[in-house]
């Protein structure tokens, strides 16, 4: 190696450039093979696959926004809207995509000026979205505030500002538990559902009342807007675009103008009113108030508003006329009259009212300490004798009246478009042993002859029983227009009795009875009805002695509730009425029941001369139930202010109990108060009602 | 003989017409790539391309000695810049590639892909023809090629050092060093691969992952190879036209200016597009290869061959990884990639081998020189 022989070198020499040009070809080769390798990788990926990558491409490019349908209207039997929808600039935020939550709430709120409880709201809202569901800002903006946000968006990640609709309930609160409200969906229901409309922000679906029962038929289909973007989400253009659906409108039994007549004419008390189309069923108006504004409820609540509400002792947030149980007091008198009838005791038997009748060790009181004399069934009714009543119910025995209490629709459950309804209770000895193991005993009867006991109707089911009391069949509360349903059967009551029973109702308003209040002026229409009177206390012996307290000296949910059914006109019923006041204790008579249910009839046949009255009274109450509503909010706000400043305590316990209402998305059931409700334990009390 | 000046038939024509054809074409895509703006891409890659071919021009007129004798100089400089780099380098996207010369960012790594060719030509050309089979013609070649690729592989560049390797490896193949050596080794480095796999830094593994299931990380770190299959496929036959790409232009293609420049450009002319540009650079191969070939001088065909390849490198890796066939490691396109280092490269790379061939020319017809 060390010295090789130049005769091997230049034969190496030879071959190695031999071996050179051999390897280069190799190479050549080799690239040659790479670059064929590469074509065919080029061709296979643009032809093989060319569709598959189309697709991806165009996915990539072209992004699909939902345009939310715009909600079909309600409205009512003569086609006025009850809620409907109004053009309205909002900004939403969508959590994922926010960058700075701090800074962009404070921006937004400087731009659009927004209430501090409306900040707090939207802060709460972030901390506790799921990402992908859109916090409300703000709606119903002008255009000024709309063009303030558009501009700035470079700045903004994730505000998102839209022209899109809202729902609008012109009739406002008066309406609020009928139509219930609506709202963004839940995180829990887009689990459920999947449905990217459901995410799309300013969609909203019903949450409570009709808004919900009927939210499929309401709810469109949505539009939809393609559009360019690059990846950064920045759009480009606009591709094209298809509008939305409008879902379908519902046509209601409602009567707009009675609705909200019959919500205004409440005045300031916590109570309901209920008014049915007496040849059908149909439900004219369903009132209960005080109520939420579905306005402001279907635009994302602030925590104050809610607290307002859930703090007000006139529970604004249930729905009375459904989920409002209360005894039914005098008013069943008629029904058990009739139940008397059909048992065969004659109109003119007479009982002798000495003021009080003592059954088994306990001494039943009427209403009417000196005692009515000798009464017969027109004059106990008209009176509302309870001796009359505490004698013949013992007579026929328990059965028979909740035989009879069952066809006039009392514990009924009717099958009605909303979420919840709470349906009462009739006793019979039968029941009592279910529930409590305990044998029916005389008093219960005479308790429950009188609508005290264990005995709870709801606001329409006494709407119910004097409609089927008026016409004798038992009909069906609707609330479509046009429903088609079999005809009603009949009470089982002969006209000839019925007859007697409408002529003793008439007696009590207009022949000198407990109902003078409800008289209506409208001439040539009377009215028939029945007051009651439900106790929600005990009156111990020691106080009868001493002489039972006025309601006006008892705490507000000491109060006795007033309550008043009836139909018009008394001979030729053609609409029927129920009325209840929670804790009325008949201590105004121009918001009593007997009035207010009067008033709400006589909108039905004089419109005009109804509303002159009702609008001078309301000069009395405040304004309209929105104008004290919004005077309520800002006391309101005005004094958690100055909690807040100047007692921390108070401020920490409203802080938590703020927390915990806006935790729930429905209105809380009524626990605390369906106890006061609670009918005193029979037996040991007396009870007492005219 | 021709009526044409025997200067004129000497320059290079052919070659550089082949080059003009691909830079121009790459800075058409670098125009529409900007969104049909001559800035910042296009005019910037027009002017370097015409200082770079003046540069090479130049280069072809210098002796083939020069080279030669400045083959291990340049090498031994290069080396000490890769540690400088090491050492006092500037911190870029985690990884230490450059030195900052205050006017430019030097990359050192880019200059020894075609110094390795020359250093590891340059040893053979120098060993005696006989050693070639001896122990002596392979330690040393290996510690020319050791030096810079682990050096380059701690920066890390997977993709540099990768080339590196190969080059030097060509030059050792073209040698003439004993065939079994290379199917011997290639033996071993199957089996140490997924040895060698364990010590590669996290986001190399995650990237050869990757490219193994694109599809089972879109939105991650697969997201560049899935995006550049979708512009190449969206394409077609014939493209979506000039200007009218999607996916580069909304800014879907990540680095569509840079290292997915091939997507880019196949994204808007298709297969098409595609097919003539891979022709293009086999044409310029071919011309390397032949030159190699016609050269009797030893350094000059080792280097010729060489730098070829490496030329071929660049290209195949590129569009292999572009097409999904090989992991993303950051390799441009010659000629149609937005930036300077590269294309200094692959200039430098070409020059030379323009001297080779002049030089050929110069010895086969002698008279002419007189």
């Amino acid at each position: 190696m060390k010295f090789p022989s130049p005769k091997r070198q230049i034969i190496t020499e030879a071959a190695q450039s031999f071996t050179f040009t051999r390897r280069t070809m190799v190479l050549g080769a080799i690239q040659g093979g790479i670059g064929a390798l590469l074509a065919a990788r080029m061709a296979w990926i643009s032809i093989a696959e060319n569709e598959k990558y189309t697709l991806l491409s165009e996915s990539n490019r072209v992004n699909l926004t939902l345009i939310p349908p715009r909600r079909g209207w309600i409205i009512d039997r003569n086609g006025r809207p009850l809620a409907n929808n109004r053009t309205d600039f909002r900004v939403d935020l969508i959590p994922q995509r926010v960058v700075d939550a701090d800074a962009t709430v404070k921006h937004l709120a400087q731009l659009l000026s927004l209430e501090s409880d409306e900040v707090d709201r939207i802060r709460e809202e972030l901390d506790k979205s799921a990402g992908f569901r859109p916090v409300q800002v703000a709606d119903k903006l002008t255009y000024d505030q709309y063009a303030a946000v558009s501009v700035r968006l470079p700045d903004l990640p994730g505000v998102a500002p839209s022209q899109g609709f809202s729902r609008h309930y012109p009739a406002g609160s008066t309406v609020g538990h009928l139509l219930g409200y609506v709202g963004a969906a839940t995180a829990e229901e887009y689990k459920e559902r999947k449905n990217p409309l459901l995410i799309t922000p300013g969609f909203k679906v019903g949450k409570d009342g009709l808004e919900r029962a009927f939210d499929e038929h309401l709810t469109g289909k949505p539009g939809a807007k393609r559009v360019e973007v690059t990846a950064r989400g920045k759009i480009v253009r606009e591709l094209t675009t298809r509008p939305d659906t409008p879902g379908h409108s519902i046509k209601l039994t409602i009567d707009a103008g009675l609705q909200e007549y019959a919500g205004r004419r409440l005045a300031t008390q916590s109570g309901s009113v209920v008014v049915i189309d007496c040849t059908n069923g149909d439900v004219l108006a369903m009132a209960s108030m005080p109520s939420f504004d579905p306005n402001s409820f279907s635009d994302g609540i602030s925590q104050l508003e809610w607290a307002m509400l859930s703090q007000d002792d006139h529970v604004p947030l249930r729905n009375k006329t459904l989920q409002g149980l209360y005894p039914p007091g005098s008013t069943v008198k008629p029904m058990v009259a009739l139940a008397l009838l059909e048992a065969g005791i004659g109109p003119q038997e007479t009982v002798g009212c000495a003021g009080a009748l003592r059954v088994g060790n306990t001494l039943f009181h009427c209403h009417k300490r000196r005692g009515h004399g000798a009464v017969n069934m027109r004059t106990a009714i008209a009176q509302s004798c309870d001796i009359y009543f505490y004698q013949m119910a013992q007579r026929i025995g328990m059965d028979r009246i909740a035989a009879m209490a069952r066809r006039c629709g009392m514990g009924q459950r009717f099958d009605l478009p909303f979420p919840s309804q709470s349906y009462g209770t009739v006793p019979d000895p039968a029941w009592k042993l279910k529930k409590y193991d305990q044998k029916w005993q005389v008093y219960d009867t005479v308790n429950a002859t009188i609508g005290q006991g264990y005995m709870l109707i709801n606001p329409l089911q006494m709407a119910v029983m004097a409609a089927r009391l008026a016409t004798g069949k038992q009909l069906m509360p609707n609330f479509l227009h046009g429903a088609k349903r079999p005809s009603p059967s009949s009470v089982g009551a002969s006209e000839e009795h019925l007859v007697i029973i409408r002529d003793a109702m008439s007696a009590v308003v207009n022949g000198g009875g407990t109902g003078g209040a409800a008289r209506m002026a409208i001439p040539d229409v009377l009215i028939a009805g029945k007051t009651g009177t439900a106790q929600v206390r005990r009156i111990t012996m020691a106080e009868r002695a001493g002489g039972v307290r006025r309601d006006a000296s008892l705490a507000f949910k000491l109060r006795d509730h007033a309550l008043f059914q009836g139909f018009a006109p008394f001979d030729n019923p053609r609409y029927a009425v129920g009325c209840i006041i929670e804790h009325g204790g008949h201590m105004i008579r121009n918001e009593d029941a007997p009035m207010i249910a009067s008033d709400t009839l006589s909108y039905l046949f004089d419109p005009k001369k109804a509303m002159e009255k009702l609008e001078t009274l309301e000069k009395g109450w405040g304004g309209t139930p929105t104008e004290r509503q919004a005077r309520q909010m800002g006391a309101f706000r005005l004094a958690r202010a100055i909690e807040k400043g100047e007692v921390p305590p108070p401020a920490a316990d409203n802080a938590s109990n703020a927390a915990e209402a806006g935790n729930s998305a429905t209105p809380p059931p009524p626990a605390a108060d369906e106890a006061g409700d609670v009918p005193p334990p029979p037996g040991s009390n007396v009870a007492d009602a005219p | 003989m021709s009526i044409i000046p025997q200067p004129l038939t000497q320059f290079p024509w052919r070659v550089l017409g082949l080059l003009l054809a691909i830079a121009m074409f790459g800075t058409l895509v670098l125009y529409s790539a900007a969104g049909g703006s001559i800035f910042p891409w296009a005019t910037n890659q027009a002017v370097r391309f015409c200082v770079f071919s003046a540069m090479a021009l130049v280069l072809s007129r210098i002796p083939l000695e020069i080279f030669a004798r400045f083959a291990f100089p340049a090498y031994a400089g290069v080396l000490i810049a890769l540690f400088l780099v090491e050492l006092i380098g500037g911190v870029a996207g985690g990884s230490q590639r450059w030195i900052n010369l205050g006017f430019m960012q030097l990359q050192p790594s880019e200059f020894m892909k075609p110094i390795i060719v020359l250093a590891v030509a340059r040893f053979y050309a120098r060993l005696p023809v006989g050693e070639i089979r001896s122990w002596n013609a392979i330690w040393p070649a290996l510690v020319l090629i050791g030096l810079p690729w682990a050096l380059v592989l701690v920066q890390p560049d997977l993709g540099t050092a990768t080339m590196i390797l190969a080059g030097g490896v060509t030059v050792m193949f073209l040698a003439g060093l004993p065939l079994r050596l290379f199917i011997g080794s290639g033996l071993t480095l199957a089996c140490i691969v997924p040895v060698a796999f364990s010590f590669l830094h996290d986001y190399q593994q995650k990237r050869v992952l990757i490219f193994m299931d694109p599809e089972s990380d879109p939105l991650g770190a697969g997201y560049h190879i899935s995006q550049s299959k979708i512009a190449i496929g969206s394409g077609g036959i014939w493209g979506k036209g000039f200007l009218q790409g999607s996916q580069s232009h909304l800014d879907y293609l990540p680095e569509g200016h840079t290292d997915f420049v091939f997507a880019t450009m196949a994204e808007e002319w298709g297969m098409a597009g595609g097919l003539l540009l891979i022709g293009a650079f086999m044409l310029l191969f071919r011309w390397g290869l032949r030159v190699a070939m016609r050269t009797s001088d030893r350094f000059a065909r080792l280097v010729a061959a060489g730098l070829t390849t490496t030329i071929f490198f660049y290209v195949a890796i590129n569009l292999m990884m572009v097409m999904g066939l090989a992991p993303v490691v950051g390799i441009p396109l010659p000629f149609m990639s937005y930036g300077g280092s590269s294309m200094l490269t692959v200039m430098l790379c070409v020059g030379i081998i323009m001297a080779i061939d002049r030089s050929n020319s110069r010895a086969s017809n002698p008279g002419n020189w007189g």
